[in-house]
């Protein structure tokens, strides 16, 4: 791996002011709430959580669609946000997304050919027409999509056909970076695996960097080579998948592997789970301390009282938890219930 | 053990003005007390469409069953009219959906609903059946039951939303629970809070549970035996164990191997190509021919029967004739042609 970032999160906040139910005062959302991280060339990397801490807000800041509260994200050594708009027109060249929702995501009315050639148009290449067409006829190669569709209408394809098409239009400008957010979670599992086995071969033809935002930790581990963990708008932590999926350090990245169901009866059956009580609790009115010390069973007084800092525990593996260095693991820890 | 819950053969079609949806076009299972049975299949497989249909929720027209029999303590539903069904339903039958807010009324207290379910369906009078929304709220784990019963629905979240319509699936004590999705709209943390809630609550009302999901871990944690559907027709049922050491349906064998999995990094998945076919098509031979890598011709022209193969289980692959128990088929074979 390069030792030169792609891209550096540098202490991103982003802060909602909203009202507090029905009549009440205004509130402030803490949707990021200080995220930092750098991401390589060529690498994929996953940010994963659960509903509402924050992933597509961050994904949004990184793409330069909505403005931090504070912080920086710097591309290639440049920051997004000092950019004049012809910078910035270039650098959306660079950084392209691909939605959750193929349904909504594309226009309707547009053929499947202008959708993907549209990209060319904003940014004026390709201006020969033959050269256009050679560049269309490639993507449809790389995404499997059929010559016969190019004057279809997206109505008329499945989801994981639409969601191609995003791919397409997606890498039609040749960029390095491309975030997905959640990019399969609509699709059934059969059509599931074609789009990731797609996402996994492009970005090894076409040298791609991905930011992968996903709730699903089965997917991120096929796919990511790291991973980092959010919870109330807050990276509690951040390390290499396998050491993640094997050594977590962060109770509540232990309790989140523990919950999900391995497609397996075997080792399903006999497995323990560590069940996290109550629910996430409201971010507009997160937990003092430590967010997680209300369902944390670890949970010590200083976790009540003391955000923890962000420490690097082993080489390359981040964790936020103020008891963590110092815990003994328990014998049914995340990895030991799934064998 | 007498099954509690028998279907047979059923087809539930959409007739529309310009063709028939053969939403749901052979299911046969049989459901035993204390059992759940899951139903897993690709979206629009017509998995919900034959929940559905067992509790007769579906608007007459346009759809129709046209086939079948669904077999409660032996008594055949379908030959029941709406107060007959009226009192299976909710009552001896439950359901729960996917997304609870669509299912619970904006504008009652929680407690309210629950409290109306146990008055309509046990007859208790209104302090009785509060005190019981209450214990019910308690048993399905709302913390200060006592006074989140007057919460309105939007004041919960999403899982104890889920928590409440179990609560009102239970307060009748019913023999029979469908859930459909039950936790698809939820997190992975409070999914696990929901599954354990209802094995707890299985075992302790040996309730049978019909458990409709497309999420092969959650099949693998609940299940003890699986029908698996493609485009309208069950086309392999099985024990859990079986299906998932030994599925004999290449449908399900690409289902299988396509997920991933936290336990085992794969290289790559084995993705099962193509698309699901149109069910307003009329297709004469196996609907999962054109994805299917084994296709002989026969699967184009005819469609393959349920083959009873040896350990109790079904498959309908042509290319397990050769092990089926009889030539001869239990249940209605699927080429022969449903009225319409
Ligand atoms: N425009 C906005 N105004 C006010 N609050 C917002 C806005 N956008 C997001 N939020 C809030 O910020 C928090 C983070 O939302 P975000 O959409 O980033 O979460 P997420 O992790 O992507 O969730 P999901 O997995 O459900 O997509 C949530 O509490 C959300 O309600
Ligand atoms: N009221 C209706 N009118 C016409 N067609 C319908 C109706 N309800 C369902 N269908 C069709 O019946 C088929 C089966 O739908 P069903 O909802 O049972 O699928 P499912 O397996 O539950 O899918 P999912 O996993 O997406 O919930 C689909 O093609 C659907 O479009
Ligand atoms: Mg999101
Ligand atoms: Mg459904």
């Amino acid at each position: 791996m390069s030792t030169r970032p792609l891209l550096e999160v540098k202490d991103i906040k982003k802060h909602f002011t909203v009202r507090k139910g029905l009549f009440g005062e205004k509130g402030t959302v803490k949707a990021v709430d200080g995220v930092s991280f750098s991401v390589f060339p060529q690498e994929s990397f996953a940010v994963v959580g659960e509903s509402g801490c924050g992933k597509t807000t961050l994904g949004r800041m990184i793409l330069a669609l909505d403005k931090p509260t504070a912080g920086d994200v710097v591309f290639e050594g440049r920051s997004i946000y000092g950019m004049r708009s012809s910078e910035l027109r270039g650098l959306r060249r660079e950084m392209q997304v691909i939605f959750q929702d193929p349904f909504s995501s594309l226009n309707p009315r547009m053929t499947v050919e202008s959708i993907i050639t549209e990209p060319f148009i904003i940014h004026g290449v390709y201006p020969d027409k033959a050269e256009r067409r050679k560049r269309l006829l490639q993507l449809l190669e790389f995404c499997g999509i059929a010559q016969s569709h190019l004057e279809r209408h997206p109505h008329e394809f499945s989801g994981g056909q639409r969601q191609r098409i995003g791919i397409a239009r997606a890498l039609a400008l040749n960029p390095k970076l491309i975030v997905a957010d959640e990019p399969v979670s609509a699709l059934d599992v059969s059509i599931q695996a074609q789009i990731l086995n797609l996402l996994k071969d492009l970005q090894r033809e076409l040298k791609l960097t991905y930011i992968f935002i996903s709730h699903d930790f089965s997917v991120v581990r096929h796919l990511c080579n790291r991973i980092a963990v959010m919870y109330l708008g807050r990276v509690v932590e951040l390390a290499e998948s396998e050491t993640l999926f094997n050594d977590p350090q962060h109770p509540y990245t232990e309790a989140l592997l523990s919950a999900v169901p391995i497609p397996d009866p075997n080792i399903e059956k006999r497995r323990k789970r560590i069940l996290l009580t109550g629910d996430v609790p409201s971010p507009l009115k997160p937990p003092p301390g430590c967010h997680f010390h209300p369902r944390c069973r670890y949970a010590q007084k200083p976790c009540r009282r003391d955000s923890p800092d962000f420490i690097e525990v082993k080489p390359g593996h981040w964790a936020a938890c103020p008891i963590q260095p110092f815990r003994q693991k328990p014998s049914d820890a995340a990895l030991t219930a799934l064998g | 053990m007498e099954p509690v819950l028998s279907v047979r053969g059923l087809r539930t079609y959409f007739h529309l003005d310009d063709s028939v949806i053969r939403a749901v076009d052979g299911i046969s299972y049989d459901l035993y007390p204390g059992k759940t049975l899951a139903v897993v299949g690709e979206s629009g497989s017509g998995k919900s469409v034959h929940a559905l249909s067992i509790l007769r929720l579906l608007p007459e027209p346009p759809a129709r069953i046209v086939a079948g029999e669904i077999l409660f303590n032996g008594r055949d539903l379908l030959a029941l009219g709406p107060q007959g069904m009226g009192d299976i339903r909710g009552n001896r039958i439950a359901m729960i959906f996917q997304e609870p807010m669509t299912s619970l009324n904006p504008v009652l207290p929680v407690g309210e609903q629950i409290a109306e379910a146990v008055m309509l369906h046990q007859g208790a009078t209104r302090e009785k059946a509060w005190a019981k929304a209450v214990e019910l709220l308690k048993k399905v784990g709302i913390p200060h039951a006592e006074e989140r019963v007057q919460d309105y629905p939007h004041q919960f979240s999403g899982g104890m939303r889920q928590r409440a319509m179990i609560a009102i699936a239970l307060s009748c004590e019913p023999d029979v629970l469908i859930a459909d999705e039950p936790t698809t709209a939820l997190d992975v943390t409070i999914q696990a809070q929901i599954l354990e809630l209802m094995r707890d609550l299985q075992k302790e009302y040996r309730m049978a549970i019909v458990l409709i999901t497309h999420n092969i871990g959650v099949v693998a944690e609940m299940a003890d035996d699986v029908a698996v559907m493609y485009a309208g027709r069950q086309i392999e049922q099985a024990s859990i164990h079986s299906l998932f050491k030994d599925p004999k349906h290449p449908y399900t064998q690409g289902l299988l191997s396509s997920v991933p999995s936290i336990y085992a990094r794969k290289e790559r998945l084995e993705a099962i190509g193509g698309q699901p076919p149109e069910l307003t098509r009329e297709f004469p031979g196996c609907p999962f021919v054109v994805r299917c890598p084994v296709a002989m011709d026969r699967c184009r022209i005819q469609d393959p029967p349920h083959f009873h193969l040896p350990g109790g289980r079904v498959s309908n692959c042509w290319k397990q004739e050769s092990e089926s128990e009889q030539s001869r088929h239990r249940y209605s074979p699927a080429q022969s042609a449903a009225p319409s």
